[in-house]
């Protein structure tokens, strides 16, 4: 399988990577390049193998569904590149 | 004392503890060799004041004969661990800024046993890289360079800042992290021993995620008993981190030492790659006869999935990291570049704050998860993953106790390598040998075994059954018994 570029454009959407017009090309190029390295897998009979899951096999540990932490907005929006009154500030979503 | 930053771990510890010299001093003496070797970029943060500090506090619980495992030995931290109040970067734009209010659980453990901070350590951009050309904040430079030769090598990646400083002795041990081959690379690059324990073993709380089903802290240090001494101090349990386990951590210094008689060491045939220098597939060899000379018996072995191993990791991997990263948006930390609306400023943010190995990977993954090519990539990869995994059980199962192999297919090589530039998939190729360990979530650890014909260091590799560690640590007790060990100032 291999990518073009309205797909190279598709997936930098879906990534949320704005990308120009120049670097389609390049991205094109190195995406193909690893896609088609990764064909090597296709040589590999997996008819009756189980897809890992977990690599070491282990119970998941759980816990009391309780609040264990938290009390400080503060502290929790102290890096926010906007934030007001502990709320975090975005462009306007909605009219 | 005359050089303090001579000394290991162990040495330090019992020097402190005979009152040879306090922490204070030890501290200072570190300091003043990170502040020589900023050439080498390998801080991107230091912290003095706070060496100073904890220094002051370990002579303190000295003095009352309260000393912790750890007490007073300086340590360099990459900057993938969380700090509080400290630089805590990931060496990505994105994270512009970015200070915790909360410390990782590998490093708390560390300053609980009495560890001192020196700073936060370059890396490749979120890990992702193999030379540590990929930060924001510019490549490392390796203390070792060829015979005769004046031009700049990499330390390897991604824990290139956390090797070339242990290497160059700007820190006793540093901690590092590995998802496919980002300690013991470095290692091996730079003559220094690097453990990525089982996967489970370290707690990954406070550690910025990459690829969470193959990340795993461990530690970067000068001889195989700091390594061991380190571990114990890292790994733990930790609620906060439902896939660490609850198994009691063994004094790992205490089994080095011990006989590796009648052991069974398995070598296997698919390491013996095409293009290999001669250089490695010999000190292999001598590697093999050293453990045969100590009484281990050596058997050679298959491990046939090996060669999909790391075409299933470029799967893997960057389908995780594209679902971890999806948290830098310009909203909660980091960086924010505007936009017209909501969607262009994740957009702009997001270009501008990775670079561009971060985006390509973002990008593969994102293609391989997405409608229509989930089965056929990331299902197809997992079930790989399960066969490699197989591969491993197969021989542990016929009796094999460890595995031993070349750590990497070359020696340091140059800073902006252009035949690694130019085709992400060379660079890629770096982690052949040790990237299966990480599907697989077994210890592995490089141990330098030699100098190749230009005097730069190489090292094996050693695999494990999962959480025997501490036959690890025995059979590279043995290699380095044998090799000796090397400093790029020797």
């Amino acid at each position: 399988m291999s990518v073009d570029q309205a797909t190279v454009r598709r997936i930098a959407r879906l990534a949320r990577i704005r990308i120009s017009d120049n670097e389609v090309p390049k991205l094109e190029g190195e995406l193909n390049r690893i896609l088609d390295w990764i064909e090597l897998l296709n040589e590999v009979d997996t008819a009756n193998v189980e897809p890992m899951t977990s690599v070491v096999s282990m119970q998941m540990r759980t816990r009391e569904d309780e609040v264990t932490d938290g009390g400080y907005p503060d502290r929790v929006t102290a890096n926010a590149p906007q934030s007001d009154d502990n709320f975090y500030m975005v462009p306007k979503v909605v009219e | 004392m005359s050089d303090l930053t001579r000394l290991t771990i162990a040495e330090a510890r019992a020097a402190l503890d005979n009152k040879d010299c306090s922490a204070v001093e030890l501290a200072d003496a570190y300091i003043a060799a990170m502040e020589a070797h900023r050439d080498l970029n390998a801080y991107i943060v230091e912290t003095p004041e706070k060496a100073r500090d904890m220094a002051k506090a370990s002579d303190a619980r000295i003095a009352a004969g309260k000393a912790g495992p750890l007490e007073g030995i300086p340590l360099g931290i990459k900057d993938l661990f969380a700090t509080e109040g400290v630089h805590t970067q990931a060496c990505s734009h994105i994270l512009d800024g970015f200070k915790p209010p909360y410390e990782s659980t590998v490093t708390a453990n560390l300053w609980r046993d009495g560890a001192v901070m020196l700073g936060k350590l370059n890396m490749d951009e979120f890990a992702m890289g193999s030379s540590n050309e990929t930060s924001y904040y510019g490549p490392v430079k390796n203390p070792w360079k060829a015979k005769g030769d004046n031009k700049d090598l990499v330390p390897g990646g991604s824990s290139g800042g956390s090797a070339a400083a242990v290497a160059a002795r700007l820190c006793a041990g540093a901690t590092a992290t590995d998802t496919g081959g980002s300690i013991r690379q470095p290692a091996a690059f730079t003559g220094t021993v690097g453990i990525k324990p089982t996967y489970g073993r370290c707690s990954r709380w406070g550690i910025v995620a990459f690829a969470s089903s193959l990340d795993q802290a461990g530690p970067i240090a000068r001889d195989v008993r700091d390594c061991a001494i380190l571990l114990k101090s890292m790994a733990s349990v930790d609620p906060k981190d439902t896939t660490s386990v609850d198994i009691e951590v063994p004094d790992y210094a205490a089994s080095i030492g011990k006989s590796v008689k009648g052991m069974k060491i398995g070598v296997p045939a698919e390491y013996r790659v095409d293009g290999m220098p001669a250089d490695i597939e010999a000190l292999w060899h001598k590697g093999i006869a050293w453990l045969k000379d100590a009484g281990a018996e050596v058997v050679d072995i298959s491990l046939p999935h090996t060669k999909y191993a790391l075409p299933a990791y470029y799967i893997v991997a960057p389908a995780e990291a594209s679902s971890n990263l999806a948290r830098y948006d310009g909203v909660r930390y980091g960086l924010r570049v505007p936009g017209d609306d909501i969607i262009s400023m994740y957009e702009n943010t997001r270009a501008e704050g990775f670079g561009p190995e971060v985006r390509r990977r973002i990008m593969i993954g994102t293609y391989v998860l997405s409608a229509g090519y989930y089965d056929a990539y990331y299902v197809k990869a997992q079930k790989v993953r399960t066969l490699i995994k197989r591969d491993f059980e197969t021989v542990f199962a016929d009796g094999v106790d460890a595995i031993l192999t070349p750590a990497t297919p070359s020696a340091a090589f140059g800073v902006a390598d252009q035949d690694m530039a130019s085709d992400p998939v060379k660079m890629y190729l770096n982690d052949i040998f040790t990237v299966t360990v990480n599907m697989a979530g077994l210890p592995g650890l490089a141990v330098p075994a030699g100098l190749d014909g230009k005097g730069l260091p190489l090292g094996l590799q050693l695999i494990g059954k999962p959480f025997d560690e501490a036959t690890l640590f025995r059979l590279a007790h043995v290699i380095e018994q044998n090799a000796g060990r090397f400093s790029p100032d020797a």
